[in-house]
């Protein structure tokens, strides 16, 4: 980053909120960070590896850890030693590191411990909508909200300095469009790691009954003090559009939102300068905004414990008030709950009421017509659709027939709504007429890389089992994929974990049909260990299936314990796809890690250790064998595993790419109606491999029942890199963050 | 008065995963900061992006404040007067659209202010879905839609129309990678994003590879050609 800032001639670097929300906790000190990836929290712990690398900082200890709940006590320990420390998760991670989170407030911290929980409205790349600003106040943790990039690099810093002054773990809680937004910043400083102070022991680290009790009187003594804190903090502030007005009518917004309220002021401002304001009724006139009126803001940085201070400094005078919050309706719950205390008459309306969404993202055009309708003016010359809608609807199916419109989500639609009404530049009357009906548009569902080995073993699972009845568990990771047509080998998808232990449960229930559960290398690790001893402890007779492609993918390729490879050692400096090959290699050779390469676990070593009997590794190129496999899995009378191993796309080189002979294709569509590979189109009527996405996996010429498709005869690597760095050149790389959790 | 460009531009890039749109987005966000404004882009990275549709949104304001500034500043009116706060483009603002593939731009088009300027590559990329299907697919429909928008009588929806053919540029310069940057290029000729061509030349030397550099210096002189 420094080398590049050189180049340029300004302080300031562009940092996505990830990068900033690290740079904070750089900044304030921080000396061991631990995390487990999650979109769209990954990059924040990556960030700060890159920068141990680059300045050296070998008193930052930097680690991916095995999963949230081993991370969080990681972290934990950190700060019972006096160090600062810093533990990344996304939102369901949470859950996961629940236990430790729910009693560590009762014993507190020594060093400032600061766990940064990414939360994903939409959900984009998640399996709940869970709002982490209201787990922290079940956990009585006190939570920060950012609204931008540039608020969440501060925060972490105010974040630590609290988590010390009051010995409470403090959660800052970003959500996804400020993770990934990016902002310029400036990063121009060399990190120092403040020295720890060391454990003491005593018995306030041990949380017997007694010290809980203590704890918790600890815990209420703290809290109505950082809400007082947090009454004049800069993050929470009261403003007026027009501070001439009195102004009846409140708007308060947290995090996000509040940026959305922000842009959807300045473009209602913006229309009414234009001349676009309307005969609507205004209900309170001479305002700054003319058409709404003169309103009072309130700005939510801090949900919990609610700086209660301003906002009844807020709501003074005030008759009615609007909440702006994605997810859950905390601040309108904190707001309903002062009114009802101190007897005002101020009416609090948002998601409780009806006004508001309940669901989903805000955006500053749902904000503008939920404003609008509240100041009683028109407040949008185009129709908002105000219903829930989530971006990637239609994805979980994949290419199923229900996607028909779904699959590219609200934009579609919003596409042609708006171009179909929108001709007449506002006079939406004389355009709809005029312009053409918009075409119907291809769905286009996320689907696995073409040279995905995870196609390769679904294909073999499915060749296997052909005839019988069988269920497949799925779990968290690219592999969810495999749910969409044609491939459609995902029938269950929970959680972390799940994969293995459902189909368990359905075997007690359907004993006679095969159930085989999916899992990834790094899911395998993080959660599947306890299901894998279920299985064995109760003599269940599943299938497990690991999809071992040596990274976590989906996140970024990160390495895991069975890679080879730590984030932040000797290796660190390397590229993920060098490291990951260089894990590959130690563990090919028996290595089990040298002083620069940490110990590669096996995971066919682990799985006979659990008592697995019927173990198999197999390189599910190797269609035939792998089938096999899959038989004698299968059939075993008890639990058996399959460890399907072959490298991510991510993390090996592309190979020669196999040709179609038009001669002898007959254009039967089976490769394409069998594997899905975004790689097999059809042009001018002829099936054709497309030489820019094809990465020479070479699976589609053990399909094809002409031997129609050519192996390469000789080694003609392909593809020249884009242009770009390493996040951006290569095709799937351009997705560098992805996912769910895993891999 | 519809026309009238804010003093803010916003952008949005359309495409698929995998085409090179989150570098293009980083290009104009770099080429504006290094202009002096202020600037926000947020992406579609998720699970979306595994083949999938994508967005990017650039949003350049005005000239950044010398101090970045730690929390956002309460709004005090005129808020016209501030770059925007946050980092996705609202429906029907951006100013210029950029689509990397036909469906992916008409799918966009919702995000276009009225007389707006859309730039398209006409090259298609057919989802795997209709290639199950058996859905023909070739990307005609959509262009000559948007033709037909931009040439609308009445209406004012579609400002400009660039077509590119991203595909034939790519082979004359020898490479499949820099569709993005052609396009980037073609944008520039517009005349709709007021940014120099210089700025993005040095964007390209701050985010690439210097070994990839000089090609993609020639993309970007391409692209703007393209549409002269």
């Amino acid at each position: 980053m420094t080398d590049r800032r050189a180049a340029m001639s300004t302080p300031l670097t562009l940092c996505m909120g990830n990068q900033a929300l690290a740079f904070g906790a750089l900044k304030a000190g921080v000396a061991v960070v631990s995390g487990y990836p999650g979109t769209p929290s990954s990059e924040i712990l990556e960030t700060i590896a890159e920068q141990v690398g680059l300045h050296h900082l070998v008193e930052l200890h930097v680690e991916w850890s095995t999963n949230e709940k081993a991370a969080l006590e990681v972290g934990v320990g950190a700060a019972f030693a006096g160090a600062r420390a810093l533990v990344t998760m996304k939102q369901v991670g949470l859950n996961v590191a629940s236990d430790a989170l729910m009693s560590l407030p009762y014993l507190g911290v020594k060093g400032g411990l600061v766990l940064i929980v990414a939360d994903d409205p939409g959900p984009i790349s998640s399996q709940t909508e869970q709002d982490t600003r209201q787990f922290a106040a079940f956990a009585k943790v006190p939570v920060f909200d950012p609204a931008t990039p540039e608020e969440a690099f501060a925060m972490v810093q105010d974040a630590f300095d609290l988590s010390e002054r009051y010995a409470t773990p403090v959660i800052v809680r970003p959500v996804t469009r400020v993770c990934h937004g990016t902002v310029p910043l400036d990063t121009d400083f060399v990190p120092t790691p403040r020295k720890a102070s060391g454990f003491e022991r005593g018995a306030r680290w041990v949380v017997f009954p007694q010290r809980a009790f203590e704890g918790h009187r600890e815990i209420l003594e703290r809290l109505p003090l950082i809400a007082s804190e947090f009454s004049t903090s800069t993050f929470n502030t009261v403003s007026d559009t027009n501070p001439n007005a009195p102004a009846h009518l409140g708007i308060a917004a947290g995090g996000i939102s509040y940026a959305y309220l922000h842009d959807a002021l300045a473009a209602l401002e913006r229309r009414d300068a234009d001349g676009f304001a309307n005969g609507g009724d205004s209900r309170g006139a001479g305002g700054g905004l003319h058409g709404l009126g003169p309103l009072r803001l309130l700005k939510i940085g801090t949900p919990f414990p609610f700086p209660e201070a301003r906002a009844l400094e807020f709501l003074e005078g005030l008759s009615e008030v609007l909440v702006f919050e994605e997810l859950e309706p905390v601040i309108e719950r904190e707001l309903l709950q002062l009114v009802g205390a101190h007897r005002l008459p101020t009416r609090i309306l948002g998601k409780l009421t009806g006004h508001t969404v309940a669901a989903g993202e805000n955006s500053v055009a749902r904000i503008a017509e939920q404003l609008g309708a509240f100041c009683a003016v028109p407040a949008s010359p185009q129709p908002i659709d105000v219903t829930p809608t989530n971006a990637l609807a239609g994805a979980a199916t994949g290419a199923g027939a229900t996607t028909g419109a779904g699959a590219a989500g609200a934009s579609a639609g919003a596409a042609a709504g708006a171009a179909a009404t929108g001709a007449g530049g506002g006079d939406a009357t004389t355009g709809a007429s005029a312009t053409p009906a918009p075409p119907e548009l291809p769905p286009r569902p996320p689907v696995l890389c073409a040279g995905c080995p995870h196609r390769a073993s679904f294909t073999a699972v499915k060749r296997a089992l052909r005839g019988r009845k069988a269920v497949f568990g799925g779990d968290i990771g690219c592999y969810t994929l495999g749910n969409a047509l044609p491939l459609d080998m995902v029938d269950t998808c929970l959680c972390m974990g799940a994969g293995f232990t459902i189909p368990q449960g359905m075997d007690r229930v359907e004993p006679d049909v095969c159930h085989l559960g999916f899992v990834g290398d790094s899911t395998f690790f993080a959660s599947s260990l306890t299901g894998v001893v279920n299985a064995v402890y109760n003599r269940s007779r599943v299938t497990l299936c690991v999809l071992d492609n040596a990274t976590t993918a989906m996140t970024g390729s990160q390495p895991h314990p069975g890679t080879g490879t730590r984030v932040c050692t000797g290796e660190a400096l390397q590229s993920p796809t060098q490291g990951a090959t260089a894990g590959r290699e130690a563990q090919a050779q028996g290595t089990t890690g040298t002083r620069d390469t940490a110990p590669a676990l096996s995971i066919p070593t682990i799985l006979r250790a659990l008592g697995v009997e019927q173990v198999a590794q197999v390189d599910p190129f190797e269609l035939e064998k792998a089938t096999e496999a899959v038989r004698t899995a299968v059939d075993f009378d008890g639990p058996s595993a399959i460890v399907f191993r072959a490298p991510c796309i991510t993390v090996a080189p592309p190979k020669p790419q196999p040709t179609v002979a038009v001669d002898t294709c007959t254009n039967c569509m089976s490769c394409i109606r069998v594997l899905g590979c975004p790689a097999l189109i059809v042009r001018a009527q002829q099936v054709t491999i497309d030489e820019t996405l094809c990465y020479g996996c070479g699976l589609c010429v053990n399909i094809c029942p002409f031997d129609a498709i050519a192996a390469p005869a000789s080694a003609d690597s392909a593809a020249s890199a884009n242009s770009a760095s390493a996040a951006d050149s290569a095709a799937p790389a351009d997705s560098a963050d992805d996912g769910r959790r895993d891999g | 008065m519809v026309e009238r460009a804010s003093e803010n531009l916003d952008i949005v890039i359309a495409g698929v995963g995998g085409q090179g749109t989150v570098l293009a987005s980083k290009l104009l966000a770099q080429a504006a900061l290094l202009e002096g404004r202020m600037v926000r882009t947020a992406e579609t990275i998720g699970m979306a992006q595994r083949g999938g549709s994508v967005l990017g949104h650039v949003r350049i304001g005005q000239a950044h404040a010398p101090h970045a500034p730690h929390a956002p500043h309460a709004p005090h009116a005129p808020h016209s007067s501030h770059a925007p706060l946050s980092p996705l483009v609202p429906q029907r603002t951006a100013d210029v659209l950029i689509g990397f593939e036909p469906a992916e731009t008409v799918r966009a088009l919702g995000y276009l202010r009225d007389g707006g300027t859309v730039v398209t590559a006409l090259q298609v990329l057919e989802p795997v879905s209709a290639t199950l299907n058996g859905l023909p697919y070739d990307g005609n429909a959509e262009i000559a839609w948007l033709r037909a928008l931009a040439a609308a009588p009445t209406g004012r929806r579609l400002g400009t129309l660039v077509t590119v053919d991203g595909a034939a540029l790519c082979a004359e310069l020898g490479s499949t990678r820099v569709l993005n940057v052609i396009l980037l290029g073609a944008a520039l000729s517009t005349g709709s994003i007021q940014l120099a061509p210089a700025s993005l030349t040095r964007a390209l030397r701050a985010l690439i590879k210097p070994t990839y550099v000089t090609l993609n210096e020639r993309a970007l002189r391409r692209g703007m050609e393209a549409t002269s």
